[in-house]
């Protein structure tokens, strides 16, 4: 198969690799592909939602799935999809949801493809209720280093299975996949907003709601100080009666790099008021549709122009309930202490564990920031890993360039069970990504 | 072009695994059209079966192909036709071999003419007298414009372009006859897995967005049209360079 060069960047747009892509359009291509043994590894790239490099192949190859895009059976009895990987949630939604049904997960980008959610076990804003996409996972076919196909599932090839969970892709591409599927009653669904004075209660608010609501998100002012420190919105929603027409969205594009200085602390502060005070002191509620409540964002295409050329950097931690309090007070403050100012910031709660080895989910609080990619960011990043590790917590490799390879394998115990899968279904290292280079995950490395 | 109202028709996609194939026939599906999926990986293309039925809610079958295997094509239309109903017919396959490896293999030009035109012509000619029997269809060929001129870099697919474009002509007139509408469509540069890491492409149009052009252009009963339409003005500035100064150009 031809292979096209290709620079290819994750949504931070940092850092960016040099790599021959390949892009088969069915599974005997793929297959064909993996078999040929594309020089300096490969890994799958579906969305390029994730951050950082876990979809990166540097000097090597990837493997674009965007043209595996076929819908194989769907069961409303079983309630349960079959599809490939290329899929992006939101085609899934489109066709889901007029159908009486969702994905159980939904990330905050329906840009992402299945194949892509499942390798970083994403979650949505139920994960109390729902958990993480891997916990709906029935069964898989991966294409593995030897070029053969393998199904696995909880009860078949469970190490396997637990491996690919979350797996960033190195145990191999992701060829068929059936997920259990939620009952949609509407295509909407109703949104409680309530303002969050202070961190005390935020906290105070999203531990009660975590419990009684299907749906919660904290959105959270950052650069605000004082009595007002942790100040935030609440949206919590549970799913509509009825259905709301919707109108084909009206989509705006950044047109172009957007100069670094235009996001400075004094224009995110200033948005960020605006944000907070658009909500009456009282609360409001309104029904939106489904894909405007899981994707706000999406209707800015190439958003992540706005923070210029160098790119930037996300950070996602969960840290435990016990230790979320001052946990989240001390990463908000590291942040603060920084002047860094970030845009987007969202803090909400887990549910539980998830079912993969390297599954980011456990039940806490996880805290969500961006940073533009300048100087003194990675200090910030280091820091930001400490206090995560002090407070037992972990960052999300979906959303990581900056981790250290130590902090990686503190935060996730489970990497020995991983690496001993690696070594039964792919000894010679086929399956390669920058992250898995940068984090040492298959061990081999110094 | 009569359709007999209320009948559902099926399109006949006759290399249904390409990016284009795939996209037309989910297309054609969601239009409210059955289709027939043609081509050699039947395996596959039962996946895409399985997509497109279940996304449109049609009926949606598999049935092997292969354009160099003319002596079957007979069989394969009769296999087609026992479905019963109103058939239209989108012929997309196509080989396209790199010059220099044709230059050196003799079977590679006889494979490049094999199915790019004596495999078209072969089944077309085998549906015409049902599509004649039907009073009416729509016929829509996926060609490329390599046939409007023979250049230095692909002049063996070009000359087997060329002259399907001119055997569609023919075919158009007698099937006029019989209000059947015939559409060449002369691609430029398509985003497929057949130009995928071919160096020197620009502007290159998704699968979708042909796919979509060929069903309209068919539905307005278009004769001959350029895709992406701006070709048209590319070819006609080829066209009308002197032989003389042409045979010199490495275009």
């Amino acid at each position: 198969m031809k292979a096209k060069e290709l620079e290819i960047t994750g949504w931070g747009r940092f850092p960016r690799a040099k790599s021959l892509a390949l892009r088969p359009e069915k599974p005997a291509a793929a297959a064909a592909a993996v078999r040929a043994r594309p020089a300096g590894g490969l890994v799958a790239h579906g969305g390029g939602r994730s951050y950082g490099d876990a979809a990166l192949n540097d000097n090597g190859h990837v493997l674009l799935t965007r043209r595996l895009d076929r819908i194989l059976a769907f069961d409303p009895e079983r309630a349960e999809l079959v599809c490939e990987p290329g899929l992006t949630v939101t085609e899934l939604q489109d066709f889901l949801i007029p159908r009486g049904f969702m994905l159980p997960a939904v990330p905050g980008t329906g840009f992402a493809t299945i194949g892509g959610a499942v390798a970083n076990d994403v979650h949505g804003k139920n994960h109390d209720r729902h958990g993480s996409i891997g916990d709906h996972l029935r069964w898989f076919e991966l294409l593995t280093a030897d070029g053969d196909f393998r199904r696995a599932g909880p009860e078949d090839d469970p190490a396997l299975f637990a491996a690919t969970i979350g797996g960033v892709g190195l145990t191999g591409v992701l060829i068929t996949l059936c997920i259990g599927l939620l009952p949609a009653p509407s295509n909407a669904v109703r949104v409680t907003e309530m303002r969050a004075d202070n961190l005390d209660h935020f906290l105070r608010l999203l531990t009660q709601y975590r419990e009684r609501a299907t749906y919660s998100v904290g959105w959270i002012d950052v650069l605000a100080r004082g009595e007002r420190f942790g100040r935030g919105i609440l949206e919590i929603a549970e799913p509509a009666a009825e259905s709301v027409p919707v109108r084909a969205g009206r989509r705006v594009r950044v047109p172009l790099d957007m100069p670094g200085f235009i996001l400075n602390r004094w224009s995110i502060g200033a948005m960020n008021a605006c944000y907070f005070h658009r909500i009456p002191a009282l609360g409001r509620d309104r029904v939106v549709p489904l894909g405007q409540f899981f994707h706000p964002l999406d209707r800015v295409l190439d958003w992540n122009r706005m923070y210029g050329r160098a790119g930037f950097h996300q950070f996602q931690c969960v840290v435990p309930d016990a230790q979320a309090e001052t946990g989240i007070r001390r990463l908000l403050e590291a942040v603060g202490e920084s002047r860094a100012g970030s845009f987007l910031a969202v803090l909400k709660t887990m549910g539980g564990a998830g079912k993969g080895y390297l599954s980011f989910p456990m039940r806490g609080f996880t805290l969500a920031l961006d940073f533009p990619a300048r100087p003194g960011v990675r200090e910030l990043m280091a820091a930001l890993e400490a206090i995560t590790l002090e407070h037992g917590g972990r960052i999300y490799l979906a959303k990581d360039s900056c981790l250290s390879p130590d902090g990686f394998a503190r935060m996730y115990p489970a990497l020995p069970e991983l690496r001993n899968v690696l070594s039964r279904v792919d000894p010679q290292g086929v399956f390669e990504s920058d992250l898995a280079r940068r984090l040492h995950i298959r061990g081999d490395q110094p | 072009m009569s359709v007999a109202s209320g009948q559902r028709r099926t399109w006949i996609v006759l290399g249904a695994s390409s990016s284009v194939g795939r996209a037309f026939s989910r297309q054609a599906a969601a239009g409210g059209s059955d289709v027939i999926l043609a081509g050699r990986d039947t395996d596959d293309l039962q996946r895409t079966a399985a997509d497109v039925a279940l996304r449109a809610n049609c009926r949606a079958d598999v049935v092997y192909f292969d354009a160099e295997s003319t002596k079957d094509h007979a069989k394969f239309v009769d296999d087609c036709m026992r479905r019963g109903g109103p058939m239209d017919v989108f012929l997309l396959f196509g080989a396209m071999p790199e010059q220099q490896a044709i230059d050196q293999d003799f079977a590679l030009a006889l494979q490049t003419i094999g199915v790019n035109y004596v495999g078209a012509v072969s089944v077309l000619s085998r549906l015409v007298p049902h599509l004649e029997a039907q009073g009416g269809g729509r016929v829509v060929v996926l060609s490329s414009v390599a046939g409007d001129r023979g250049r230095l870099k692909n002049y063996v697919y070009g000359s087997a372009k060329g002259a399907l474009n001119l055997y569609l002509q023919g075919l158009r007139a007698r099937l006029a006859r019989s209000n059947v509408s015939v559409t060449t469509v002369k691609a430029g540069f398509l985003d497929t897995d057949m130009s995928y890491g071919m160096p020197g492409l620009f502007l290159v149009a998704p699968p979708e967005a042909c796919a979509k052009a060929c069903l309209e252009l068919s539905a307005k009963g278009r004769e001959v049209a350029y895709f992406p339409r701006f070709w048209w003005a590319i070819m006609t500035i080829i066209k009308s360079i002197p032989e003389r100064i042409f045979k010199r150009l490495s275009i």
